[in-house]
């Protein structure tokens, strides 16, 4: 069973986030595996121990240092990396990632497509599921449990929609994209982390993916960032304390009706 | 290409959900910029009784794909469905729920057509012609003003953002039957699960009663439960109630859970992490009742309580109870 993980390299989530000349100034942030990613590969490496059998193999495409998420997904478990990484990739927006990943997937061998629901940094949450349609593979999003049936050819899963849970059921290959609540994400061991060493990282460019600078990049982008801005700030307002609870409750639920109009 | 917007209806449980009337509003504005029309397509399985109402908002023509092949959402079928009908139309603009469905039938319409998608936008105005889109990234922390520039434009709307038109009793749409063709589908649904309960869902509600790790246990959440009845609320919770275990994921508001926009949003034993703050700041009104008066959710609450939740949260049923009686 090759089991594949897409993952991104974000900021960390507690950054601050600063605007600088209209865009998003990325100096000095922490950068992490994107945290829907994690139950994404988590979920691969349970599936292959389960199954007693298979490889996971983690996909990224970024600049240089989105090599270290790569070896982080490593040190959990995963049992090769590859890197597509081209000047040509940068401003790229879903499409075009999803594209590339395409070209990527097309020159391995997959039968489940891992990533995460969406990105923690542009929140588009398209990649996974445009990569299932460049694909042609029947994708199931916002998975929050996955079965693989005996023959290794049908799955169920569960998905969480408004009001409940639906549960899908779906021939392999396919592409799933990983919601909070899928499994417990592990942490790396020291041997693990040993590991990485002996894993390889392989890095493949526009060329060697058959993919056109005209394809990918800022210009390509069917979306245009015009520009970033901080959004409106949020005072605050009146706060009550030292007095009796059920006086400022009482106070709190008329101001509520007087000047918020609720009820 | 035309000058119309095409709205995709959300449906869900056989109900028109309040979110297609929001964007419907809005449609028929971007339209009326475009000197074009706002037209709805409905998919679904027994949908037809929603055309009529439909039809009250604003909507031009309604073309609906009412069909037992689309009964339950499927991702494949609804993509065909709906590309089907793009490619027919040539509509300049297409607007979905950002709702799961939406959030997952958008992408692969947009991948199929090769054209540019907007998730979750907050603002679409028209500019020189085309979409000037605002939508929320980094978990709202930064906004982004995009633009598209393939055609048809599509995006995803936040519900509770855009005012829901007014029904006019004698506007009526004129109906068109859409033959359904849903091709090769290999994920079906097999089963749903619902949650107990019949609460209002979180991301659509009006008002949000939200615990955090000041309700030191999953029991003590009957205390929301009882103020959200009083007041028709959603019961919502931060990541620190969810991951102790106190309620289910689906409540999570927060930058890994849900994002939510009630005209009211109140936070028990919540301290406000950013995090959390990502998911709700965007609230109309904010009332924070916390222990702690360093707690950084009392920064961002319109009206803040420094208290014993377990003292004012019953209070403040009783009161509103009061309220209600009185009207």
């Amino acid at each position: 069973m090759n089991i594949v993980v897409c993952l991104k390299q974000v900021p960390d989530t507690a950054s601050k986030i600063n605007i600088k000349e209209g865009v998003v100034d990325t100096e000095g942030l922490e950068w992490v595996i994107n945290p829907y990613d994690e139950y994404a590969i988590e979920e691969a490496l349970l599936i292959k121990e389960r199954l007693g059998e298979g490889k996971v193999t983690l996909i990224t495409m970024g600049p240089e240092r989105a090599k270290e998420a790569l070896k982080s997904g490593l040190a959990l478990g995963a049992d090769e990396a590859i890197h597509l990484t081209d000047d040509a990739f940068k401003g790229s927006d879903p499409y075009a990632t999803a594209l590339v990943l395409a070209k990527a997937l097309k020159k391995i061998d997959y039968d489940i497509i891992f990533c995460g629901k969406q990105g923690v940094d542009e929140d588009h949450a398209q990649v996974g599921i445009a990569l299932a349609e460049l694909l042609n593979l029947p994708h199931v999003s916002v998975i929050v449990k996955l079965d693989i049936s005996e023959d290794k050819k049908r799955a169920i899963a569960h998905r969480e929609v408004e009001g409940g849970k639906e549960v899908v059921e779906t021939s392999l290959p396919a592409v799933f994209t990983a919601q909070k609540g899928l499994n417990e994400p592990r942490y790396p061991s020291l041997k693990g982390i040993m590991a990485v060493k002996k894993k390889s990282i392989a890095e493949w460019n526009s060329q060697e993916l058959g993919v056109s600078p005209q394809e990918v990049g800022r210009e390509a982008a069917k979306i245009k960032m015009v520009e970033a801005m901080t959004p409106p700030g949020r005072e605050g307002g009146k706060v009550f304390q030292g007095e009796e609870p059920g006086e400022m409750a009482r106070k709190v639920a008329h101001l509520l009706r007087e000047e918020a109009k609720i009820l | 290409m035309s000058n119309d917007v095409l709205v995709v209806a959300e449906v869900r449980e056989g109900e028109l959900k309040k979110v297609t009337l929001e964007m419907i509003g809005k449609g028929a504005a971007i339209a009326q910029a475009l000197d074009g029309v706002v037209n709805v397509v409905l998919m679904g399985s027994g949908v037809s009784p929603l055309a009529d109402s439909v039809g009250r908002y604003g909507a031009k023509k309604i073309y609906l794909a009412d069909d037992p092949t689309l009964e339950n959402y499927a991702p494949q079928a609804y993509t065909k469905v709906l590309t089907d009908l793009i490619k027919e139309i040539d509509p300049a603009v297409v607007l979905l729920a950002a709702s799961t469905r939406g959030k997952d039938l958008a992408p692969r319409v947009a991948a199929r057509l090769a054209v540019g998608l907007a998730s979750d936008c907050i603002g679409l105005e028209v500019q020189d012609g085309r979409l000037l889109i605002t939508r929320p990234i980094y978990a709202g922390k930064a906004i982004a003003k995009v633009v598209e520039e393939t055609r048809p434009q599509m995006a995803t709307v936040r519900p509770n953002i855009f005012p829901a038109p007014e029904p006019e009793a004698s506007s009526t749409a004129e109906v068109v039957n859409i033959t359904v063709d849903t091709g090769d589908v290999r994920a079906k649904v097999i089963e749903i699960l619902k949650e107990a309960g019949e609460r209002v869902e979180l991301t659509e509600a009006d008002i949000v009663v939200s615990g955090g790790r000041g309700m030191k246990g999953p029991d003590n959440f009957i205390l929301l439960e009882e103020l959200a009845n009083v007041l028709g609320a959603a019961v919502g919770a931060s990541r620190a109630a969810v991951d102790a275990g106190w309620r289910d994921h689906s409540y999570q508001v927060g930058q890994t859970g849900k994002v939510v926009t009630p005209t009211l949003y109140i936070a028990c034993g919540i301290s406000g992490a950013i995090q959390h703050l990502a998911g709700m700041k965007t609230s109309k009104y904010i009332v924070a009742i916390n222990k702690d008066p360093e707690a950084p959710i009392f920064k961002v609450a319109d009206y803040g309580i420094v208290g014993d939740l377990f003292k004012v949260v019953p209070i403040l049923t009783e009161e509103f109870k009061k309220m209600k009686a009185e009207s």
